[in-house]
């Protein structure tokens, strides 16, 4: 071969590694790959426990000194050292459970629209839309609720109820009233969670699978019959998954609370009166908190919230996850 | 063909078509319903917000109540240092922790993790504010811009890792595996192959996950904690667009109030040029991955 | 012994090369003749290999020897364990979690599994091309070719590079049909165009021992009419590796085939002799076609 001497790739020049290592990492690069990815990796049990024992640890003091007070009483006063929870958390379960009811027919409508009933044209747009409606910050909510919402149930909703309808003495309709309530945080949680339930809702719904339809229409039922004896009773579980998903979202909100719900220590027996959620107690006093005992008793009801939102949560993954299983 | 059918049961037939024309019909206006608040707000934020927006809102800062000319420029700037912080944090963590539940993925440390990134992502955001409160805010005794930039990076932590898993157990092992028989070494594999290929799905969920944490306001509350003024410091307090929206939009005064919306329609539309920003880089780089795994774009 | 390529211009015709240490001298083979000083196809051997996935044995007990220079196919139904036994001569089938191997695979007299072998090491010698086309996704058509050779630390040539991305590509016979998109993404390509991609990847190191997991699976009948070319241009020069589902294709291109079932090697023998006269009932059963 006459060719001009350009080195030749043909197989590495160096002599052979001889290393002792069985198939598994060897080199530098390795090593150092996987450490990074390990430790990684590590960081999110590791910052789990972390909030655990920060919260935990910081609400220690507010439990020795209170005890099951803290949860029972009613009174939340902080110059008298008195803490009760007790509002603030029957107002985040009324909040969020009062939400779930108004969103969930809704969520359901709209997933049942885009997964069966919808020409094809408008499917896409329709549910781009609504996933548009999970990017909209809290804040912004908030913001929207604090100066259309609320105003217009001042003027509008309130007066039509008490005095219209008469229903001013039923205890759901009684109390002061001013605009910012109960009902005003319910509405603004419930379109916020409706986009995650009807995304939930709607994969479940199209994992059903396309010959349980067939089956059914092929028997001649309308197409409601289809819907309703077809597909929502395998998709059933999946669709309870969606609804506790969504609730647990609500449990979480902070800011659009805040800016709605008018912010009193309340048991929230009315609709239309102020009331509080534990979410918006720590955002309200978490900054300007005075003195230890002030600060751990909102510790620990960060820590009461953090609780009630890991269990929520985790049984909903669960409900789905079932459903993924069982298909 | 209806009418071959005995009466009684044409009127049944007729009354079950009537029900499920009420049900259809119904779903259809759950549906508008479900749409309607999104009208209503995207209305709301373009009249309020307009009303305010110039170009002096965005090169003002923050002026008294009842003086004009105010604006949010130390909110955008404090929001975007925010997020540098948050994504120099949430990237790493994020994608090593996804490369290693999509590699080691049957280790009992990557079941746990799986589990337990899924807890993470559901902890109300403000109580990570007061974790990252109580270990960088008391300590330091200040509130910081880089408080507030963990706060969010901790947030940011899950979503990444869930992607990153997602996207890189969608690269097909056939490719892993002619790397390595070429003497690709394992990391390298990794890093050069299955990483750069998996990048446009990372990178999409990334900025998702960017424009989720840029609307985030309870986290901060007590963290970056906001100011008036013009900050980048790392260990001072920092203005961020969702505070300012939130103090303007609580406070008494009607012009702050009005500076909400346009701070609001600012944030939006941030959020939303992110989103769009990240669907246009999945589009075109999806095609060419789907081609190659199809094995080639036809004879 | 150990083989080693040394440069075109250390070394003179026929003479040994001289590795470094620590392992001596590679012997001259009979066959095959080095044109060009660079070492000759190495012989490949499998003594007793067993391996397995967890529970599952893909391959039992299998000994079997390859001749230097020569093209070995390994022939069976789906799911007898010839592509996990390809994949335990580079190693690569150690890249799965469960994998556990007995046993020994030789190369000259080098055992690939010893305890003190690097697999990155070994793959870098030995030439592999899967069924599918795998050609990497964000490099161009370029960088693919010489993915193999940008490892080390080494700077490489651009003029060197260059030629030999031309020359691998010739010897493939893509060269014609992207010469003027050298920077373009392989997804372009065709099927037919990727693979042959895939086998100048495999083949611009120029390594000595090719595998070749059903290459042409695939292809149109062109594409594989110009592979099966390109491995029988290989021969003398490269030992040849190649599983295939395609009888006819073995008989075409392979100068020993070999036959496994059920993970096992039933019968091995030079190509014509299986073909017509097979010791083993199955063997016939599978060739003449009544299962597989």
């Amino acid at each position: 071969m006459a060719a001009p001497p350009l080195p030749s790739f043909a197989t590495d020049q160096s002599p052979p590694r001889f290393r002792s290592r069985r198939g598994g990492v060897g080199s530098v690069g390795d090593r150092l790959y996987g450490g990074w990815i390990t430790a990684s990796a590590l960081v999110i049990p590791a910052l789990l426990l972390l909030v655990a024992i920060v919260i935990a640890g910081s609400s220690w003091p507010a439990l020795q000194t209170l005890g099951t007070r803290l949860l029972t009483d009613t009174v939340w006063d902080v110059p008298h050292a008195r803490f009760g929870l007790l509002p603030a958390l029957l107002g985040t379960l009324a909040s969020s459970l009062l939400a779930l009811t108004l969103a969930t027919p809704l969520a359901f409508g709209a997933a049942i629209f885009v997964s069966e009933l919808a020409p094809p044209r408008l499917r896409r747009p329709v549910a781009l839309l609504i996933d548009g409606l999970a990017a909209i910050p809290s804040v912004v909510y908030g913001l929207w609720g604090l100066v259309v919402l609320v105003p217009w149930l001042r003027r509008d909703v309130i007066p039509f109820v008490r005095e219209t309808l008469a229903l001013g003495d039923v205890p759901l309709f009684a109390g002061p009233a001013y605009g910012p309530s109960l009902l005003a945080a319910a509405l603004v949680l419930a379109i916020m969670i409706l986009p995650f339930i009807t995304a939930v809702a709607r994969e479940v719904l199209q994992a059903v699978p396309r010959s349980q339809r067939e089956a059914a229409l092929a028997l001649g039922a309308t197409r409601w019959e289809m819907i309703r004896d077809a597909v929502l009773p395998n998709a059933r579980t999946g669709l309870v998954g969606a609804m506790i998903l969504g609730l647990g979202r609500a449990l979480g909100e902070t800011m659009a609370v805040t800016m709605v719900i008018g912010n009193a220590h309340v048991l929230p027996t009315s609709l239309f009166q102020p009331a509080y959620t534990i979410a918006s107690l720590l955002a309200n006093q978490f900054a300007e908190a005075s003195g230890p005992l002030h600060v751990s008793a909102l510790m620990a009801a960060a820590g009461v919230l953090l609780a009630v939102t890991i269990v929520v949560n985790g049984f909903a993954r669960w409900l789905v996850r079932r459903t993924e299983q069982q298909r | 063909m209806d009418r071959q059918l005995p009466v009684g049961e044409r009127a049944t037939l007729l009354a079950r078509r009537r029900r499920s024309a009420i049900m259809t019909s119904l779903v259809w206006c759950a549906s508008a319903v479900c749409l309607l608040p999104l009208v209503l707000i995207t209305a709301h934020l373009l009249i309020g917000g307009a009303r305010v927006l110039g170009p002096r809102f965005f090169t003002a800062l923050p002026a008294p109540p009842g003086v004009a000319g105010g604006g949010v420029a130390n909110g955008i700037a404090g929001t975007l240092l925010l997020l540098v912080i948050a994504a120099a944090i949430g990237l790493p963590i994020g994608l090593g922790a996804g490369l290693y539940l999509a590699e080691r993925t049957r280790t009992r440390l990557a079941e746990a993790v799986r589990f337990l990134a899924d807890v993470l992502s559901g902890l109300p955001s403000i109580v990570i504010g007061i974790f990252v409160w109580e270990l960088i805010v008391r300590p330091s005794g200040q509130f910081s811009a880089l408080a507030g930039g963990v706060a969010l990076g901790v947030l940011m932590i899950p979503l990444i890792t869930r992607a990153t898993e997602a996207m890189v157990q969608l690269v097909p092992n056939a490719l892993r595996e002619a790397a390595l028989a070429l003497g690709y070494s394992r990391a390298r594999t990794s890093l050069t192959i299955v990483l750069r290929t998996a990048l446009p799905g990372i990178v999409t969920a990334s900025l998702l996950a960017i424009a989720r944490v840029a609307g985030e306001t309870a986290p901060l509350l007590f963290t970056a904690f906001g100011t008036p003024y013009w900050s980048l410091r790392l260990d001072a307090p920092v203005a961020a667009l969702p505070l300012q929206i939130f103090n303007y939009a609580t406070s008494p005064y009607d012009d702050w109030r009005a500076q909400a919306w346009g701070g609001a329609l600012v944030l939006i539309v941030l959020v939303f040029a992110l989103s769009w920003l990240a669907r246009r880089v999945t589009d075109r780089r999806r095609e060419r991955l789907s081609s190659v795994v199809a094995g080639g774009a036809g004879e | 012994m150990w083989w080693l390529g040394v440069p075109v211009s250390d070394v003179m015709p026929h003479e040994p090369a001289v590795t470094a240490r620590p392992t001596p001298a590679v012997l001259a083979r009979v066959d095959a003749t080095p044109e060009d000083g660079r070492s000759a196809a190495p012989s490949l051997r499998f003594d007793r290999l067993t391996a397995t996935y967890g529970e599952r044995v893909a391959v039992r007990d299998v000994s079997l020897e390859c001749a230097p220079g020569r093209v070995t196919a390994i022939i069976g139904p789906s799911g007898c364990g010839k592509s996990s036994l390809l994949r335990c001569v580079n190693r690569l089938h150690e890249s799965v979690a469960d994998a556990r191997v007995a046993g020994a695979v030789h190369l000259d007299d080098q055992d690939v599994y010893a305890p003190d072998v690097d697999a990155v090491d070994i793959r870098r010698r030995i030439g592999f091309v899967s069924q599918r086309p795998t050609p990497f996704p964000m490099m161009s058509i370029r960088d693919n070719v010489v993915a193999g050779l940008r490892i080390g630390s080494r700077r490489l040539d651009a003029r060197a590079l260059d030629a030999c991305v031309e020359r691998t590509l010739r010897r493939v016979g893509l060269w014609e049909e992207v010469a003027r998109r050298l920077d373009d993404d392989p997804a372009a390509l065709s099927g037919g165009q990727q693979q042959r991609l895939c086998l100048a990847r495999a083949l611009a190191p120029e390594p000595r021992l090719l595998l070749l997991d059903e290459p042409t699976a695939s292809l149109d009948p062109l594409s594989t009419q110009r592979v099966e070319e390109l491995v029988y241009t290989l021969r003398g020069e490269v030992t040849v590796l190649i599983v295939t589902h395609n009888l006819q294709q073995a008989a075409r291109v392979s100068d020993t085939t070999a036959f496994m079932l059920d993970g096992q090697l039933v019968e091995a023998a030079r190509t014509r002799t299986l073909f017509t006269t097979p010791a083993d009932p199955r063997t016939e059963a599978y060739i003449t076609g009544r299962f597989g």
